[in-house]
């Protein structure tokens, strides 16, 4: 795209977002709102050229002039039951098309402390919270789709747990987008705070359903108190026509802990960008994350962990399944700073080609700055093991099983390690339901 | 049961087998003993159907078929069983599990009914006490981190529960300590009846003290050189293989 097409993107950006300031109030963010949409409107798309960027061509979201309006807002009881996780307790959030369901969401029996609500209602009413911690944690000038999403702040989700509370039941967030009148932007904003000692469980599903065409851009900040945890899970299985680019913001204090589970399974083009800022001792950080592509799918996972003082640890692993003519593209980037003594970091990625025409782009990167560390990272490329394939083809297992079991196998060294039963229990039929043999494979798998 | 007749293969460009002849009957043990690189394992991974090895002359018929035309996978159906060399892990692939997906695969291509749980778990109870496994090596993924004396148990037990029509022992005894071997020996000892046939590849004598075969052969530089009953053996264990290879020595060592 000439650099002429991307400022007549730049134009279409422009007048949905005076057509959007129309719909929403002016307020204490809307200062906020203009100027991100100004840095927006100045880098527009990140090309290709930039390193950041460099395998992951975004012109496909950059040429169409999605519409910020939604015109379907509803969903059917049917629809969202057959959604919903059914042998799971939660705290439950559903956006269609980017806007809130009241009806559908369910967040009766919350205690009083505890606040879960959409993030619309956050900015009307918890100003003086939100102006201390709403885009403070991811920033703007790292990525123009963060600085797009600031602009257009409307609905997601604001969390805030206080002090020494455990939320007794995970928090589901369903993101479900359909067929629009226009292929729809949505632009959700999740912000989670977690005081001292506080302990969260965070579920984010976005599942596109009619095979719609539109494009997902989603922001999210965390920031973690003293020794507080966060669980968080997100699973993409947006339409195959589907764009989703997610920027996930964690900033970490003393003793805390961020486990995430990232999977992504859906969308024609996707980027997850996770940064983690362990900025105080005691600090950890584990992402681990799984992406199964077919077809033309591109999905691009990156993420940053910045080691800013000592005692801080990090552990990543990340594995891939690469069929058709899909494409990969992993960069785990961990950085050491000077004063970062007596840190840990570990990072894994491997993948799995089972297509001649399947590629992936693999690039852990280590910056250390100081010299008292625990380090390592490593990635791999292959195809199924000849060896494994044989040893179980001559124990009477057809090759296709054989190939599918081993699949299975390579991917649930992921999923293994999920606590949550129910989140595990849907993955692996997610997945297995990729594979041919469901039935036999399901027995396979190691309980 | 099983005719070879003057098999040649290659891996790559280098040829292995250069015209073995065998043939074995229902109920036989053969011992194929034999120095490194004589092409023991090439036999025993030929006859298992793995990938990689180039037939090039002769043929290999298994109850009147054609061995060299089915997949490994049909080879098992058809009661075929190799006990690596190198027992391959698995991880995320449960042991007991795929022991029953084996058992039912194989019953199924038979026309058989295939086991339910409970008829399955009685009958790898029965089979386990043959070979002294333990519980939990049961419920871990295939091979993972078992020992090297526990994976070769873990073949024989395979090999008990599958029961096949015949069995291709490859150096089961390497790498095991005498308890090992005598309690593997005592497995594959108990397996022997009139209708299976069981082919030992061994390098040494030790494991021909526990398991007695009706035949022994040598292969060297590809063919079976000199074949003879269980007093060969002990002869090749006196007196190396030296003796008998020489006769040999114009031919290309084998990989």
């Amino acid at each position: 795209m000439s650099q002429e097409n991307m400022n007549n993107n730049a134009q279409h950006y422009l007048a949905e977002f005076d057509q959007f300031q129309e719909t929403v109030e002016r307020d204490w963010f809307s200062e906020q709102r203009q100027s991100a949409l100004k840095l927006f409107i100045e880098t527009g798309f990140p090309s290709s050229r930039l390193e950041n960027w460099k395998y992951t061509d975004v012109r496909p979201i950059a040429k169409q002039s999605f519409s910020n309006v939604s015109t379907t807002t509803s969903i059917t009881t049917e629809e969202i039951d057959a959604i919903r996780f059914q042998d799971i307790d939660c705290y439950e959030l559903v956006f269609i098309n980017g806007v809130y369901s009241k009806e559908h969401s369910r967040l009766d029996g919350l205690t009083e402390n505890i606040v879960i609500e959409n993030m619309a209602d956050a900015l009307a009413k918890d100003k003086d919270l939100l102006e201390k911690h709403l885009s403070q944690y991811a920033d703007n000038n790292v990525s123009p789709f963060t600085a797009l999403n600031t602009a257009f702040i409307q609905h997601g989700t604001y969390i805030n747990v206080p002090k020494n509370t455990v939320v007794d039941k995970p928090i589901n967030i369903l993101y479900l987008s359909k067929d629009n009148a226009q292929p729809l932007a949505t632009h959700p904003r999740n912000l989670v705070i977690m005081g001292e000692h506080a302990e969260a469980t965070l579920i984010e599903n976005y599942i596109g359903l009619d095979d719609a065409n539109y494009f997902t851009n989603v922001v999210t900040e965390v920031s973690l108190s003293t020794a507080s945890i966060l669980k968080h899970y997100k699973i993409q299985q947006e339409s195959v026509n589907a764009y989703h680019i997610g920027n996930l913001n964690v900033t970490q204090g003393k003793d805390s802990l961020f486990k995430s589970h990232s999977i992504s399974l859906g969308g024609s083009l996707v980027r997850n960008d996770i940064y983690g800022q362990l900025a105080a001792e005691g600090a950890s950080i584990v992402l681990n994350g799984l992406y199964m592509t077919d077809g033309k799918q591109h999905v691009d996972n990156h993420t940053r962990v910045d080691h800013l003082k000592p005692n801080t640890h990090s552990t990543e692993n990340y594995r891939g399944v690469l069929n058709g003519k899909s494409r990969g593209v992993f960069n785990g980037k961990v950085v050491v700073h000077p004063q970062a003594q007596k840190i840990e970091a570990h990072q894994n990625n491997a993948n799995l080609l089972l297509s001649d025409d399947a590629e992936i782009d693999t690039k852990p990167e280590l910056e250390i700055y100081a010299d008292d560390v625990k380090c390592s990272h490593g990635a791999t490329v292959g195809q199924l093991d000849k060896n494994m394939l044989f040893y179980l083809r001559s124990r009477a297992i057809d090759e296709d099983t054989a190939r599918s079991l081993l699949t299975y196998a390579f991917v649930n060294e992921i999923i293994s390690d999920i606590s949550l039963v129910p989140i595990k229990n849907r993955l692996e039929h997610l997945i297995i339901g990729q594979l041919p043999d469901a039935e036999l494979i399901r027995e396979f798998t190691n309980e | 049961m099983l005719e070879i007749q003057n098999l040649h293969t290659k891996i790559g460009d280098k040829e292995i087998l250069k015209g073995l002849n065998l043939s074995i009957k229902a109920g036989e043990v053969h011992a194929i003993m034999g120095p490194n690189g004589s092409g023991k394992s090439t036999l025993a991974n030929v006859l298992a159907g793995r990938d990689g090895y180039e037939v090039t002359q002769g043929s290999v018929e298994y109850e009147g078929k054609d061995l060299l035309e089915l997949a490994p996978e049909e080879r098992a159906w058809a009661g075929i069983f190799l006990a690596f060399q190198y027992p391959v892990e698995i991880p995320g692939v449960n042991n007991v599990y795929l022991l029953k997906a084996a058992v039912n695969a194989i019953r199924k291509n038979r026309g058989e009914q295939e086991l339910d749980a409970v008829e399955f778990l009685a009958l790898i109870k029965d089979k386990m006490k043959l070979v002294k496994m333990k519980d939990d090596l049961l419920s871990r993924s295939v091979n993972e981190d078992f020992s090297g004396g526990e994976k070769k148990r873990n073949e024989i037990f395979q090999m008990a529960v599958l029961e096949p029509k015949l069995a291709i022992l490859d150096e089961t005894d390497s790498g095991l300590d005498i308890d090992a071997l005598k309690i593997v020996s005592e497995g594959v000892n108990s397996l022997r009846n009139e209708e299976r046939s069981i082919i030992l590849v061994t390098h040494y004598q030790r494991l021909l003290d526990y398991i007695k075969p009706d035949y022994v052969h040598v292969l060297s530089g590809g063919k079976i050189i000199k074949s003879g009953g269980p007093e060969l053996a002990l002869e090749l264990e006196e007196k190396g293989y030296d003796w008998i290879v020489k006769d040999d020595k114009g031919e290309n060592e084998a990989a």
